[in-house]
């Protein structure tokens, strides 16, 4: 089976902007929450985010091109070109592939939403003034297969090109359907990940609607996995790209390999649209599939970075999930939850988790989950708070569960 | 020829579609200025706000240049 290997790593996310700016974000614990100045101006019931900070479309990618896109593919973008300049793959601040074929470099994004704030804005607009007066750019805008074809026409990629959506799980199912398709040798490389920008006022209503986002006003404690306090999560947005590798191409070009793709494992609960079975259904199923397929032992899993996102459900049944994988093994693995400083980022999670669950794997630090004061009593699991744990790593484990009941579990090897 | 509108082209294709103003003449094509059927399409939209003249798609059909634009704005403006 072709070993596929992680050799560029991309991110943009509340916890910070750039690979070694967002890791430091999560080891500090500091949450990147705040009131929404947008939400509050449209009186949302809810107004915390966590929104990526300082970030410039115009200024980044140039209005001519910046305007023809919506956010989500704005935040694509910028963390596709940082992946592929940390892998090598292209020279300076160029985002031409130059150092592969790039008929044989394949992208794969997962995104829940796709254009929201270009669903948001446009449809008042088409009320309001008419048909006639309908955005040109709504449809490429809007559609949530653009970053990755956006992507693909900045760097010239021109191997498959796929969106993938299990909603809140999408980041994690595309770097797993990157490597099944490099395994397939329809590619060399993948240029794979999640992304979400999908804080409007429509989505941040209907969720709080749902219930699913937290009531507490106060950025400082909003987000907090595993509190026995949590009552919902904070939103975010963020993208996160990582390039996969056949281990044969990466060694020909003498890449980095910053770790391996060991397992990956997907199911459904088949339960409910929105709430996870008491017991973890389909988590089991996902967790354990990617273990069987890292043949790696319970044993060997020493961290976790959990699904975790600050709702009472998600995590009692997260953590119910894993004790039942890995019984007694359980008490081996330290766990965190980074949605204490990004807010759940939704598609982008699985995506920017898998990266900070490598960092933890290369650093041997595992972050602490902010906010964290008095952990749930049903919540049987070693979790970091604090201040980040120093921990010796020999392979770790990245979990997501998606509206939906669409679950997803991948397993890194250091490279 | 009016100095008024191709001010207002400037403006807007400086602006909201990032095109270099020195670029910006009446001989300039949209194509050399690097827009697509589609941002012309969404030129007229914010055209119509700034002028109050629509330019509808069949009569985009001869328009090549920011000075064939232009021709057709002062036509529809009598």
């Amino acid at each position: 089976m072709t070993q596929v290997v992680v050799t560029g790593l991309g991110i943009i996310s509340p916890a910070g902007r750039g690979l070694d700016d967002a890791w430091n974000g999560v080891l500090s614990g500091r949450t990147g929450a705040a009131v929404d100045p947008k939400l509050t101006e449209m009186g949302t019931p809810v107004t915390l985010a966590c929104r990526v900070p300082d970030f410039d479309p115009d200024a980044e990618l140039g209005r001519g091109s910046s305007r023809r896109l919506d956010r989500f593919t704005h935040l694509a973008c910028i963390a596709a070109r940082e992946a592929l300049h940390h892998a090598g793959l292209t020279d300076g601040d160029e985002e031409t592939i130059v150092h592969a074929d790039p008929d044989r470099v394949g992208v794969m994004i997962g995104s829940g939403i796709g254009g929201a704030e270009t669903w948001a804005s446009e449809y008042p607009n088409y009320l309001e003034k008419g048909p006639k007066r309908t955005s040109p750019m709504f449809v490429p805008k809007m559609l949530s297969n653009t970053a990755a074809g956006t992507i693909a026409i900045r760097s010239h990629a021109r191997g498959p090109n796929m969106t993938v959506n299990t909603a809140c799980a999408a980041g994690a199912s595309a770097i797993h359907l990157g490597r099944d398709m490099i395994r397939s040798g329809a590619a060399d490389v993948f240029i794979a990940g999640g992304v979400e920008a999908g804080i409007t006022g429509l989505s941040v209503s209907a969720f709080a609607q749902m219930g699913a986002l937290t009531k507490n006003p106060d950025p400082a404690t909003a987000s907090r996995p595993f509190d026995v306090d949590r009552d919902g999560f904070v939103i975010g947005e963020a993208a996160g790209i990582v390039v996969l590798e056949s281990a044969e191409h990466a060694a020909a070009r003498g890449a980095t390999r910053y770790a391996t793709v060991a397992g990956a494992g997907a199911s459904a609960d088949a339960f409910h649209a929105t709430a996870p079975p008491d017991d973890g259904g389909g988590a089991v199923l996902a967790i354990r599939r990617a273990v069987e397929d890292s043949g790696l032992a319970l044993g060997d899993i020493g961290h976790l970075n959990a699904h975790g996102t600050s709702t009472p459900l998600n995590d009692a049944a997260e953590s119910k999930a894993l004790r039942t994988v890995f019984g007694a093994y359980t008490d081996g693995i330290v766990v965190t939850s980074t949605k204490g400083v990004t807010g759940h980022t939704l598609g982008a999670a699985g995506a920017i988790e898998s990266i900070f669950a490598i960092q933890a794997l290369r650093h041997g630090l595992i972050p602490p989950t902010a906010n964290l004061v008095n952990q749930d009593p049903e919540i049987d699991l070693d979790v970091v708070s604090g201040e980040a744990r120093e921990v010796h790593l020999q392979a770790v484990l990245s979990t997501s569960m998606g509206f939906g009941g669409q679950n997803a579990a991948l397993v890194f090897l250091p490279a | 020829m009016s100095d008024d509108l191709l001010g207002t082209f400037k403006a807007i294709l400086s602006e909201e579609f990032g095109v270099p103003e020195d670029d910006i003449t009446k001989d300039a094509t949209f194509e050399a200025l690097g827009l697509d059927s589609l941002d012309v399409v969404e030129l007229t939209l914010v055209l119509e706000e700034k002028t109050g003249v629509k330019l509808e798609d069949e009569e985009l059909e001869d328009v090549r240049s920011v000075g064939d634009a232009i021709a057709k704005v002062e036509e529809k403006q009598g």
